[in-house]
């Protein structure tokens, strides 16, 4: 009853969603305040429905209901709770069900924090927002029905994949989504301000917290998802080029350029037409994203089921939201007013090095990702483009945006000067050079790892050299200065910051240290500056699986330090092996070991790494999205920008328009 | 600087980073794209020693041998041709015989496939998908996994 209840309000949202693709839209067309406003509440009560619906499937899987196909297939009477919560979006039905719910809360959001917009730009923003919910639950009811019934119920469930039984399942697809589909808003609303024609700083103002939210929210699914990938597939490896990651990886790089591109729209009313193409770029390659995933054209852990059907349905959503607006674009953008010509040293002038370089590294990423889809299907040969293609064309392109970024930080809006940008950065490039002699002489290794990680430093002590200099100008206690500096310069630095910490992980890679052993009970490898001993191997039981652990100690010096248990699983119900790793973070290193099944001698064989300064890479990426927070916070650019507002809607709005 | 050589460095900066990135496009697509062939097609072709690729099959059933160390060999078969394989290292969890497996590397004078990366599928209910497009251009074996089946109860 609870299932048909749920199966019925995904019926209702996608009628309420049609509602609110048409009816707002109209009234923006016939300029009728009381249409407009019907966006809000059809939004909100959209979003109601499509969350009955989400907790009506997460019911049965919790009461492990096997008369629904969706949870006969991806659950199990054993499982733990953790998993038949998150399970809920551990299949292809499930998961598409949640990026409906995310969308629908991107609409309710958008409905709740708008009152500073003006009424044909909210109610245009809604009824986009409308049109992509409709077309999405339509594929959900039409192709991938969570809600379907067996006849006659099966005793017990399928299992979860295995390798999705892990707290990662709770936390990656939520947040990886939460930005994917946050770039809706940014779309919606660059399509909403094409159809009013109205584009101006003002709307960068109100735009820029969604993008930020959306960014930050994607970079920390990112980063989860790299960190879950080399903690559970045993290579140890946090990043694949699979194109999977990559379809996270592209709308990540146009949604930071768009981040960056706003600030100039902003600042200097410029760049108006690059800002609205990045806008509908970077929920384009969020489509492109789903569409890669779901419909079964890559195998991959993400690919669930190949349904043909799926695929062609996600194809024609595609083609017609990127189409449509695109066409929009084009016969729009030529009425928007251009901005003004800016001298190439200056804040703006990097502003624009930077969406060069990020646009230019995201196409290679797209090049790559897409050539051997199209070759085979036009040619049919099979090829595969992997880390060496990228590691010659994306890195390249990045390294000197990674260079640039302290200078562009340095440098003042609309004439700059290099020379006072490297006078200001001394410290930082001091401390670079410091780096750099100090890290050959003490590790040593491919001199690519010590460059890299000498810009790495760079890159962090540059980013906050401008909070220092303005700390240290004028009376006042330093620290008192710094703190009171506003908290956009802050995020700015600590998001910048945040990649130097990303990159010197990236970097000390080269460091890191590999071993593949036949390891006999008692036997000792020594790792990088740590031995390993395998003092036994043990059989255990888990709720739904038989492992064999490796008990292993870790050493440095002779002296125990800590205790890894790596182990080789046996799911029964899937008949299906997997290793867990047996990790132990040591400072900012891990040692690393994953095991095969034991031989019959009784010995196992294991891959063992030490990586240096690896969690950094992770780290980092929290760095960046505390940045984004940080920036989300400020009451002058922030949402508590929109907040404020409400208490005086007209007035702000001219305020936001200056 | 006037207004027309702002533009001019814009459009010229533009240009030149776009230059930039097609040109590392171009020349990483020509040497560092790996072509995936079924055993049968590499018999076809006369694929050139030290040529890096990737292939796909099934392992043949008895063919698994641990050689000294931690070195394997196994066929790998499309039911048309076969390929003998030796791998050095440790070997995916799924990795069975009568299953599903793709490898790169490349083959060697004697036409052995000299593997150095050997990936088997993710889960039991799915061939990798290259396999079963080149088994099933083979004739060996007809798609449909279990997933269709059971909806096709549901319905």
């Amino acid at each position: 009853m609870i299932v048909e209840a749920g199966h019925y309000a995904l019926v209702l949202a996608f009628v309420l969603a049609l509602f609110q693709a048409t009816v707002p839209l109209i009234g923006v067309g016939l300029r009728d305040a009381r249409l407009m406003q019907s966006a809000r509440s059809v939004a909100l009560t959209q979003f109601a429905f499509v969350a009955i619906a989400y907790a009506a499937l997460t019911y049965a899987h919790v009461t492990s209901d096997f008369s629904l196909v969706n949870v006969y297939e991806n659950s199990h009477s054993a499982k733990p709770l953790v998993y038949k919560i998150s399970g809920v979006w551990g299949n292809h039905e499930g998961s598409m069900l949640l990026w409906v719910l995310v969308l629908s809360i991107c609409g309710a959001s958008v409905a709740l924090f708008s009152r500073i917009m003006p009424e044909t730009l909210r109610a245009g923003a809604l009824g986009v927002q409308g049109w992509i919910g409709a077309a999405f639950l339509l594929f959900v009811l039409a192709t991938s029905n969570p809600f379907a019934r067996f006849a006659q119920a099966p005793l017990e469930g399928r299992d979860l994949n295995p390798i999705l039984q892990d707290p990662g399942l709770a936390i990656h697809p939520p947040l990886l989504y939460l930005g994917y589909v946050g770039f809706s808003v940014t779309f919606s609303f660059a399509a909403a301000a094409l159809i009013s024609g109205r584009i101006d700083a003002g709307w960068a103002r109100i735009v820029r917290p969604w993008v930020l939210a959306a960014w930050t929210f994607l970079t920390l699914g990112i980063a989860m998802g790299s960190y879950w990938a080399y903690y559970t597939l045993g290579w140890g490896g946090f990043w694949f080029w699979d194109p999977v990651e990559n379809a996270s990886l592209m709308p990540w790089l146009a949604g930071t350029a768009l981040l960056h591109c706003m600030s100039v729209m902003q600042k200097r009313d410029a760049l108006k037409i690059w800002t609205i193409f990045l806008a509908i770029l970077a929920f384009s390659l969020s489509l492109l994203g789903t569409f890669l995933v779901r419909s079964g054209v890559l195998t991959s852990v993400h690919a669930f089921a190949n349904d043909p059907a799926r695929g062609v349905f996600i194809l024609v959503i595609l083609v017609l939201f990127i189409g449509g607006a695109l066409v929009l674009f084009a016969l729009r953008a030529n009425t928007l007013q251009a901005g003004g010509v800016f001298a190439p040293v200056s804040r703006e002038g990097a502003l624009v090095l930077n969406n060069l370089l990020l646009t230019c590294a995201c196409a290679t990423v797209f090049i790559g990702t897409l050539y051997p889809l199209v070759l085979e299907a036009v040619t049919g040969e099979k090829i595969s483009v992997g880390a060496p293609y990228f590691n010659l064309t994306f890195v390249p392109l990045c390294l000197p945006l990674a260079i640039a970024m302290p200078f562009g930080q340095q440098l003042a809006w609309k004439r700059g000067s290099l020379l006072g940008a490297a006078q200001r950065l001394t410290l930082a490039i001091g401390c670079e050079f410091l780096a750099v002699v100090a890290l050959a002489l003490v590790k040593g290794g491919p001199v690519l790892s010590v460059m890299a990680a000498g810009l790495a430093i760079f890159l962090i002590t540059g980013s906050f050299a401008d909070i220092g200099a303005r700390a240290l100008r004028g009376g006042g206690h330093v620290f008192a200065r710094a703190f009171g500096l506003p908290r956009s310069a802050w995020a700015t630095a600590i998001a910048h910051a945040g990649i130097g910490v990303t990159l010197f992980g990236l970097a000390s890679t080269g460091w890191g240290v590999e071993e593949v052993a036949r390891m006999q009970p008692g036997q000792t490898v020594a790792v990088g500056p740590y031995e390993v001993t395998v003092a036994s191997i043990t059989p255990g039981k888990g709720p739904n699986y038989d492992e064999t652990v490796a008990h292993t100690l870790v050493r440095s010096g002779g002296v125990a330090i800590t205790e890894i248990n790596p182990s080789q699983r046996f799911y029964p119900v899937r008949e299906m092996h997997r290793a867990e790793a047996g990790i132990a973070t040591l400072g900012l290193g891990q040692i690393y070991m994953s095991v095969a099944e034991v031989n019959r001698d009784g010995s196992i064989d294991a891959r063992l790494y030490w990586k240096p300064f690896v969690i950094l890479i992770w780290i980092g990426a929290l760095v960046m999205a505390a940045g984004g927070l940080l920036s989300l916070s400020d009451r002058r650019i922030g949402f508590a920008f929109v907040a404020r507002a409400r208490r005086s809607a007209a007035p702000a709005f001219q305020q936001a328009a200056e | 600087m006037t207004r027309r050589a702002r533009r001019l460095t814009l459009i010229g900066a533009a240009l030149c980073v776009f230059g930039v990135a097609v040109g590392l496009v171009l020349f990483a697509l020509r040497d560092n794209i790996v072509f995936f062939y079924s055993p049968a097609e590499i018999e076809a072709r006369h694929v050139a020693p030290g040529v890096r690729l990737r292939i796909g099959g099934l392992v043949e059933q008895g063919s698994f041998k641990r050689d000294q160390g931690r070195s394997v060999s196994f066929v790998v078969t499309d039911g048309k041709g076969s390929l003998p394989v030796t791998y050095t290292g440790i070997l995916p969890d799924l990795f069975r015989e009568g299953q599903g497996v793709v490898a790169e590397g490349s083959l060697d004078q004697t036409g052995t496939f000299r593997a150095d990366n050997v990936l088997a599928k993710h889960d039991e209910r799915y061939m990798p998908r290259e396999v079963a497009d080149a088994l099933k251009k083979q004739g060996v074996w007809q798609g449909g996994n279990s997933t269709a089946s059971t909806q096709g109860v549901a319905r």
